[in-house]
């Protein structure tokens, strides 16, 4: 790579040529506010706009000042990014930004995490002097996404993301002028639009435009209820990402310290998903198995690859998308469904009390989890299986209102029978993940026999798509892996074209699987902090006494006690689902 | 919104004219100026059928039609009203003219009359400047218009 001589604030530097200033700055340690710029750099995804302006710096030699995030470092440039001219015009901008911006801070769900609100706490705005026209668009609510466009940029962050991550394009910017907003076409409501809830325009937000439903009230008002018994699950990738809204080290894992707080906030039984998840590989696993023995056996009707169905943003996604694919994925419930089936049947039966007395509440890492657990097939009169789900930032909300130091917390383990699980399990948490725990089953089940390496190190990593096959005792079995809806679509036209030769696919809708899930805590384009959770996750899986789903001891109880086999009569009933056509989802409106 | 049925042929025709531009998603804007041409406004089915031919969302078409004021979504009334906004009108009490029109019709400009009789727009300079204000109403033209003056005008259609 080719090497430049530049100079920033005083500070000789050599850069690699081709970067903008903002990145040959940031490398240097020197950090250059930006708003509207937003990098997912594990992914290569990257919104540049260079519309706000916050970012300008002073050139010598140029008479204007440059964008930082859309200027190219040049040979011999020397530049200041806080020279009197510069301080002046950023702040000069940022007080422009904030003339029709509403300031209800105090309120917003984005406060403390809030881009806009850390620059101007950073730039010491202690008064706006200009006042704009406040705009006063409706506030539109999905089951899972608030949008609320007053306080709306126009960073464009979230089009982008929607638009070239997810290749979903529910959003847009429209209109002009003071006018303009991020809307669904024909700024019809977000649930009307192709939106999959994947929730990553949430994450990219920098304000409090876009935000989850929070559901902290609902969650406290059962818990205080005396009549109710309240179940919670943990999703595998909580545990690496939560300590991070306390203040430690991404990477930190805190299983033990999140099953304490659960149980001081009053929680009744303090479950885990990765049980579930185990659950999940026994069924999604052997329905893997019999679709290949009945290929090979010359059947026509099966369908091969079969794709993995425990996010749902992807099922949401292929439900708009490819309807006529329906038969393809897995008919296994994800997880937090199969939890909550398996804890308002066979768990409020042993505890002896009614289905309706029995309150499941799942801590996700997901925003689309809060759409999944409502959708009509996973309720049975009414009453669903999961009542609510919560992101990790929500449940971070309600430590933090129950007075608990997280930090000083001791490590507690999770209630029985439904808490215990593999390291299997854990890794679901992580983009290819799903798969290799998959494998792990599927491959002693198949062969009869030990797997010797429960490491498939071929599956893991952040490239968009990937492929390996794996050698099951001389069967080669190829498998693909996708996150992000952009890189499944790439997948699925390939297995539509019908020669992709794949036995298994794996999706998941965010950036590194659930680990970058939208319910997690902001990461704000930091992918560092994305990758320390990806190796926390495979630590814990290395740590774990049991790695093979099979051999959870309480999934066999399970199904010895109820179950009976794996894609059997009741499991048929309670863990496995249908999807449906979608897309004419886009209506008009009489 | 109103639901708009398209019939085939009319589908086929935009599908030509996405066609015609070779289904290139740099030509939304040309794509949606001939299709404009062609049905006089832009209803959300037409977008529907332009997004997917063209291979973009939905949503980003939309965000074209509303950024340009050229386009329109409303069909133009059987009457279109044209109000000139060029300096001499203006300066004559056109945007009062204008404020009438509004009134009397109930409705903004680039809007139509629920019964889809009268539309309303304003113009840039028609160059009949000794008229001033004028209005056109249709092909014809009227000058020298006062407030006064619009609902008789107004009048001569309604019927
Ligand atoms: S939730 Fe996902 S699919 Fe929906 S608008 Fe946001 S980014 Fe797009
Ligand atoms: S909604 Fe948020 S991410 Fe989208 S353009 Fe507005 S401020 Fe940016
Ligand atoms: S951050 Fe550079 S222009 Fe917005």
């Amino acid at each position: 790579m080719e090497k430049i001589n530049i100079i920033i604030d005083n500070k000789p530097l050599q850069v690699e040529k081709g970067q903008t200033v903002l990145k040959a700055a940031r490398a240097a340690g020197i950090d250059i506010p930006t708003l509207c710029y937003y990098e997912l750099d594990g992914v290569k995804l990257e919104n540049r706009p260079g519309g706000c302006r916050m970012c300008v710096v002073e050139i010598e030699g140029r008479k204007n000042l440059a964008p930082a995030c859309a200027t190219e470092v040049a040979e011999g440039m020397v530049i200041h990014t806080c020279s009197l001219r510069v301080v002046n015009a950023r702040r000069t901008v940022l007080e422009l930004i904030l003339s029709d911006h509403p300031a209800d801070c105090l309120i917003c769900p984005k406060s403390g995490k809030c881009e806009l609100q850390d620059l101007a706490q950073r730039l010491g705005v202690r008064e706006i002097p200009y006042q704009g026209e406040q705009s006063t668009y409706r506030k539109d609510m999905s089951p899972a996404i608030i949008r609320d466009v007053d306080k709306c940029v126009m960073c464009r962050r979230c089009e982008t993301v929607c638009n070239v991550w997810q290749t979903v394009g529910a959003l847009s910017a429209v209109n002009r002028g003071f006018q303009a907003v991020v809307a669904p076409a024909f700024e019809q409501d977000l649930a009307k639009s192709p939106c999959t809830m994947c929730g990553q325009c949430v994450m990219a937000c920098p304000v409090g435009a876009l935000s989850e439903v929070d559901l902290t009230r609902q969650v406290i008002t059962a818990i205080s209820d005396p009549k109710k018994t309240v179940v919670v699950q943990t999703a595998p990738a909580v545990r690496v990402a939560l300590g991070e809204e306390f203040g430690m080290e991404p990477g930190s894992i805190v299983t033990g310290q999140m099953a304490s707080a659960l149980r001081r906030i009053g929680f009744d039984y303090i479950f885990d998903t990765d049980f579930a998840a185990d659950l999940t590989i026994m069924e999604e696993g052997t329905e893997l198995l019999t679709r290949i023995d009945k290929f090979t056996k010359g059947d026509k009707n099966v369908k091969l690859p079969i794709l993995t169905s425990c996010c749902p943003g992807w099922v949401n996604f292929f439900e708009t998308n490819y309807p006529d694919m329906l038969d393809v994925p897995s008919t296994a419930k994800s997880p937090q469904q199969m939890f909550g089936a398996v804890a308002k049947n066979y768990l409020a039966n042993k505890l002896g009390i009614k289905r309706e007395d029995m309150v499941v509440v799942s801590i996700m890492p997901c925003v689309a989890k809060k759409f999944e657990s409502q959708r009509e097939e996973f309720k049975e009169n009414g009453n669903p299986d999961v009542d609510y789900s919560l992101t990790t930032r929500e449940l971070a909300e309600l430590i933090r209102q129950f007075n608990i130091d997280f930090k000083t917390l001791p490590v507690e383990d999770f209630d029985n029978p439904l808490g215990e699980s593999t390291g299997a399990a854990v890794i679901f948490g992580a983009t290819g993940g799903v798969i290799e725990a998959a494998t792990r089953t599927a491959y002693e089940l198949f062969t009869g026999k030990k797997l010797e390496k429960v490491d498939f190190t071929e599956l893991r990593g952040l490239e968009g798509v990937r492929e390996a096959t794996v050698d099951f005792n001389g069967t080669p079995i190829k498998i693909g892996i996708a996150h992000g809806l952009s890189n499944a679509r790439k997948l699925l036209d390939e297995v539509k074209k019908g020669n992709s030769g794949f036995h298994a696919i794996e999706v998941m809708a965010c950036p590194g699987g659930c680990i970058g899930g939208a319910g997690q805590p902001f990461h704000h384009g930091n992918f560092d902090i994305i990758r320390k959770r990806q190796e926390a996750i495979y630590r814990e899986d290395a740590g774990k006494p049991i790695r093979k789903s099979h051999e959870n001891p309480y999934i066999q109880t399970l199904y010895k006690e109820w179950l009976g086999a794996p894609c059997g009569e009741i499991s048929h009933h309670l863990l496995h689902t249908h999807y449906f056509d979608k897309s004419k989802h886009i209506e008009i409106e009489g | 919104m109103a639901k708009v049925k398209l019939s085939e042929s009319k589908i086929n025709k935009i599908k030509e004219i996405c066609a015609s531009f070779g289904n290139k998603p740099g030509e939304a804007i040309n794509v949606l100026h001939k299709v404009q041409g062609e049905f006089g406004y832009l209803p959300a089915e037409v977008q529907e059928v332009i997004a997917q031919e063209l291979n973009v969302s939905v949503a980003q078409i939309y965000g074209i039609v509303t950024f340009y004021s050229f386009f329109t979504m409303t069909p133009k009334g059987e009457f279109p009203i044209s109000v000139c906004m060029g300096t001499a009108c203006y300066v004559r009490g056109a945007e009062k003219v204008l404020d009438e029109f509004k009134r009397e019709l109930k409705i903004g400009v680039g809007q139509t009359t629920p019964d889809g009789k009268f539309s309303l727009n304003c113009l840039r300079c028609v160059g009949a400047c000794g008229l001033a204000p004028v209005v056109l109403i249709g092909e014809k033209v009227y000058g020298r218009l006062t407030p006064d003056g619009v609902k008789d005008i107004l009048n001569e259609y309604r019927s």
